[in-house]
């Protein structure tokens, strides 16, 4: 290997070729989220970083939904709603198939005016936070059930008696069109909503933040996640429901129906035939709703399964659960540890401050408690329930227009833009209105192989992590924060890999040293091939996974800070994690012996 | 046991005036439960026995009467003579016998003769604000009855060494009632040895732990003839905030016929830390349990020894309280004091400073 010097920048979007098959991939999405070519000076003087962290796969076309609405509503709770004082929103673009985000500063000039609006706009959340969130979760499910009630069914024969017996005078294809409007429209709602506590929930953690790194110099990140940290999110609600069900199972006598049946449906059919097991059922049942609204993914693909849509998911789950049950072993995480520990933290920082500082760490400790529960809860809410329900109907949309003979598979569909679809749905009313052939199924099955050949040519490249010249120093804190994007990491990325080396730097996410076996997991279908006692490697991991993490011993992962998903998980679960290493996935293979030490960061591979 | 010597895990309250500084430190951690090594004080007791029953302590305030601590050569002239009164006095019989009898003991706990160190323990020494530390002299390395006997006898002496006398006489502290112990003390067999402070000394923030360490024994960590490794160290999380690996180019080893010899340190482990990873926190932990016995910032000296197994080889030679910053108040700049809206609004504000 040569000995390069260090690369001061990174391509430039514009000089990075598609992959070999996947030219042309620019058509296959919104002409406003490509680098487009007569913008190339602007765009080149911006920064750009790879969100793989919420976007570790290729978009299908439809599936730019979830970045769009996502960072479209974030900034627009910076920009519009608060006016938070130094901070628009994060432009993205999608290049390669990949999402590219680049923060956008307010100008200097422009800052001081905003203070008195963002002040009285931000305080208000902050004095009536309790009541407004109250509000916001009626407000949500409100939302998630009118999705839900939304339905994509055939078009009949002929229109109902009753239209003609009441004067209606409207045939079904209105409502079919107004019902899949309504769904993106609602989808959007809820992603509005998403951000109107997050954004202010990281300012008053940052608040915090700042506070600890100027009073105790060099202190952990960690060590303020884990002062602040809940232990009863919602987000970890789903698992404790499956360790439950587990436990009841173990306790009833029912473990060997459940050790001898490989489907839900069999186990559900078994067990149908004693007492004790109607009863498991009965809580079986009670549990889905909602807590089964959850997925392994992370709720921004049409391809993320959920636990309500294939009960076989967390059927598995529990059956493993159950297997350490009967053994004895305890199943639940440690929360009563976890709070002695989080207090105990608490305790020595604040012991040696005294005075108004002191009287400021527990203020501004007492606030970010109180806000950052749903930093940690929200997830549930929009990116499980939400799009999961979401999902469930654009598929549901897509198998009637496989049958309708538009496209071959039954979610093809994924393939078309969302605005592509309305077209499609006006072809099949006027097909059905007219009584001829729809011009659908002789245009896109065609069509979506071609896009399927570019998706799958794309999906061959890993993404460049980044594009342009950086900043000298990375310091917008959201970027630190959510993306684990440092200074170091960057100048990491910049000076290309030395082979040599046998470890990998990355955030110290969660505490601990472990040595184990890598077991490298690039999406949740690969999950099934954890092995007890192995350290789960990932690009990324989403809290979903959570069944597994009683299964690892600790988990690296590529991209992430310290309050990503990952180091979230990791530490709710006592399990060292190293987050944000770049290329932990790719430098590590299965079976490779590993140290892990998520208290400083490292992981060395030992053979 | 007698008067004339206390046994480190003694049951009984150490008390300062007959114990000396260092030896009521190492009674009190010993019994505090502490990995100090083992050993006996011999107390302030046996010092006066020894000097009132043979009236050298008349005889040594005649021998200083009217020095003028100017007169350098008249100062060292008159020094070595107390020194030698003090080296040729006959002990008495009861203060020898008790004292071959603890050394028994505690050579019959280490389960066999081993080498121990002889130090001062003066009752003046380490304390906060009038730091007598280095005054008086220590013996490492010391093998049988007679060479320890020897080396207590040099420990007295080393109170009037030339140096201790202006120092007295420059302070106003007074020879009357003057009086010192003697610690005995296994030897540690130090792999690796250093200090800990409780505190970080650059800025005087107190949830850290700062370790400086180095190869051999720890004297040249402490007289600076050598440039430790140097480790901060989060206090609540026990994580390593900063490490710095230096060129540690002499140790100091015992040679095994009583002595200890410098030598180079090989090129390979010149510069290689000195501490594992473990043996780093278990040496933050040791000082982070001092600092909270005694209710105070700790300097703590400590060693790794090469005899015990993993997991019980840090031991504590000594702590005693922090003198600088224990005084001083930490200077923190904070952006933004107090909470809720105004608060985070100046700390957004502060980011700005920092955008280039």
């Amino acid at each position: 290997m040569t000995a390069n010097a260090p690369r001061k920048s990174f391509p430039s979007p514009y000089d990075l070729p598609a992959p070999k098959g996947a030219e042309g991939w620019q058509e296959l999405y919104p002409y406003n989220l490509v680098f487009r070519d007569n913008l190339k000076e602007k765009e080149n003087e911006k920064f750009w970083f790879c969100d793989s962290q919420h976007w570790p796969n290729v978009f299908k076309p439809f599936e730019t939904v979830g970045v769009e609405f996502a960072v479209r509503c974030l900034g627009a709770y910076n920009t519009r709603h608060y006016l938070i004082p130094p901070a628009n929103g994060i432009e993205f673009r999608i290049h390669n198939g990949f999402c590219y985000m680049s923060p956008v500063a307010v100008a200097p000039e422009l800052i001081g005016a905003r203070v008195p609006h963002f002040m009285e706009r931000a305080g208000y959340y902050f004095q009536n936070w309790d009541t407004l969130l109250v509000n916001w979760k009626k407000k949500v499910l409100a939302t998630i059930e009118e999705m839900d009630a939304i339905n994509f069914e055939e078009l009949p024969e002929m229109v109902d008696l009753e239209v003609i017996t009441s004067g209606a005078g409207i045939d079904p294809t209105a409502k079919m069109m107004a019902d899949y409007d309504r769904l993106i429209q609602l989808a959007y709602k809820n992603w509005e909503h998403h951000f109107e506590f997050l954004n202010l929930g990281y300012v008053a953690y940052l608040d915090f933040f700042g506070f600890c790194k100027e009073s105790f110099p060099g202190i952990p990140d960690l060590a303020i996640a884990k002062m602040v940290m809940g232990v009863d999110s919602v987000l970890f609600r789903p698992d404790d429901e499956l360790k439950n069900l587990a436990e009841l199972a173990a306790k009833s006598g029912l473990a060997d129906i459940f050790a001898a049946e490989n489907s839900a449906a069999g186990v559900l059919g078994a067990l149908a035939s004693s007492a004790k097991g109607v009863e498991w059922i009965a809580a079986w049942e009670k549990a889905q709703e909602p807590w089964f609204n959850y997925t392994s993914g992370n709720g921004f693909y049409g391809s993320d399964v959920y636990w309500c849509d294939n009960l076989d998911l967390p059927m598995g789950y529990i059956q493993d659960y159950i297997v350490r049950a009967v053994k004895g072993e305890s199943l639940h995480r440690p929360k009563d540890a976890l709070i002695i520990e989080r207090d105990r933290i608490a305790g020595e920082y604040a012991e040696i401050l005294e005075g108004e500082a002191l009287e400021t760490f527990n203020g501004k400790l007492g606030l970010a408690r109180t806000v950052y529960p749903y930093v940690e809860d929200h997830n549930f809410y929009i990116e499980h329930w939400t799009m999961g329900v979401f999902w469930r109907k654009v598929r549901q949309l897509s198998r009637l227009l496989q049958g309708y003979g538009f496209w071959k598979n039954p979610d093809d569909m994924l393939f078309l833009t969302r605005d592509e679809v309305r077209p499609v749905l006006f072809d099949l009313a006027t097909g059905w209105g007219v009584g001829a052939d729809y011009i659908g199924p002789s245009y896109w099955p065609e069509e979506i192989e071609r896009r399927r050949k570019i998706y799958e040519a794309l999906a061959t490249a890993r993404p460049e992590p980044a594009f342009n010249k950086p900043p000298a120093e990375i310091n917008e804190p959201f970027t630190i924060m959510l993306w684990g994007i440092t200074t170091e990491q960057v100048a990491q990325w910049l000076g290309d890999d030395d082979e040599g080396s046998t470890g990998l730097k990355g955030m110290a996410a969660s505490p601990g040293v472990v040595e184990g076996i890598a077991r490298v997991i690039t999406g949740p279908e690969q999950l099934d091939q954890l092995q007890q006692g192995e350290i789960l490697v990932a690009p990324v991991t989403s809290p979903s996974w959570g069944p597994v993490f009683g299964k690892i011993t600790a988990t690296v992962t590529d991209i992430g800070g310290m309050m990503s998903h990952a180091a979230i998980v990791c530490r709710e679960y006592g399990l060292p994690a190293v987050t944000g290493t770049g290329s932990a996935s790719t430098k590590i293979k299965t079976g490779m012996r590993l140290r892990v030490d998520g208290s400083n960061g490292t992981v060395e591979i030992l053979g | 046991m007698g008067i004339y010597t206390f046994a480190f895990d003694s049951v009984e309250a150490p008390e300062h005036d007959r114990l000396g500084g260092k030896c009521t430190s190492l009674a009190i951690m010993t019994s505090a439960g502490a990995p100090v090594p083992p050993g006996f004080a011999v107390t302030t007791d046996a010092f006066d026995a020894v000097m009132n029953q043979t009236t050298l302590r008349d005889h040594i305030v005649t021998i200083l009467a009217d020095l003028d601590m100017d007169d350098i050569a008249e100062v060292d002239r008159r020094a070595s003579r107390i020194r030698e009164l003090i080296l040729t006095q006959t002990v008495p019989v009861a203060v020898r016998e008790e004292t071959l009898v603890a050394y028994d003991s505690l050579m019959e706990l280490c389960g066999g003769e081993v080498p121990v160190a002889v130090r001062s323990s003066a009752t003046a020494e380490d304390l906060p604000d009038a730091s007598f530390a280095g005054q008086q002299d220590t013996y490492l390395w010391i093998l049988g009855r007679q060479n320890v006997l020897e080396k207590i006898r040099e420990c007295w002496a080393s109170l009037y060494t030339s140096r201790a006398i202006i120092y007295r006489m420059a302070n106003n502290i007074s020879d009357e009632g003057l009086s010192m112990a003697v610690a005995v003390q296994k030897m540690v067999n130090s792999r690796t040895s250093g200090v800990a402070m409780t505190i970080d000394p650059g800025n005087g923030d107190r949830s850290k732990i700062v370790v400086d360490s180095s190869w051999g024994l720890g004297e040249l960590v402490v007289s600076g003839e050598v440039t430790p490794d140097n480790f901060l160290i989060d206090k609540v999380m026990m994580h390593v905030v900063r490490r710095i690996i230096s060129d540690k180019h002499e140790e100091l080893v015992p040679t095994g016929h009583g002595t200890v010899a410098r030598r180079d340190v090989e090129p390979d482990r010149r510069n290689s830390p000195s501490l594992s990873d473990e043996e780093l926190i278990a040496v933050a932990k040791l000082a982070k349990s001092a600092e909270k016995h005694y209710g105070c910032v700790q300097d703590v000296e400590w060693a790794i020894d090469a005899d015990l197994p993993a997991g019980q080889n840090v031991l504590l030679l000594q702590s005693r309280p922090e003198t600088v910053w224990s005084q001083k108040k930490q200077e923190v700049k904070i952006t933004s004091n107090g909470s809720g809206i105004e608060a985070i609004t100046k700390s957004l504000m502060a980011q700005i400073g920092d955008r280039k």
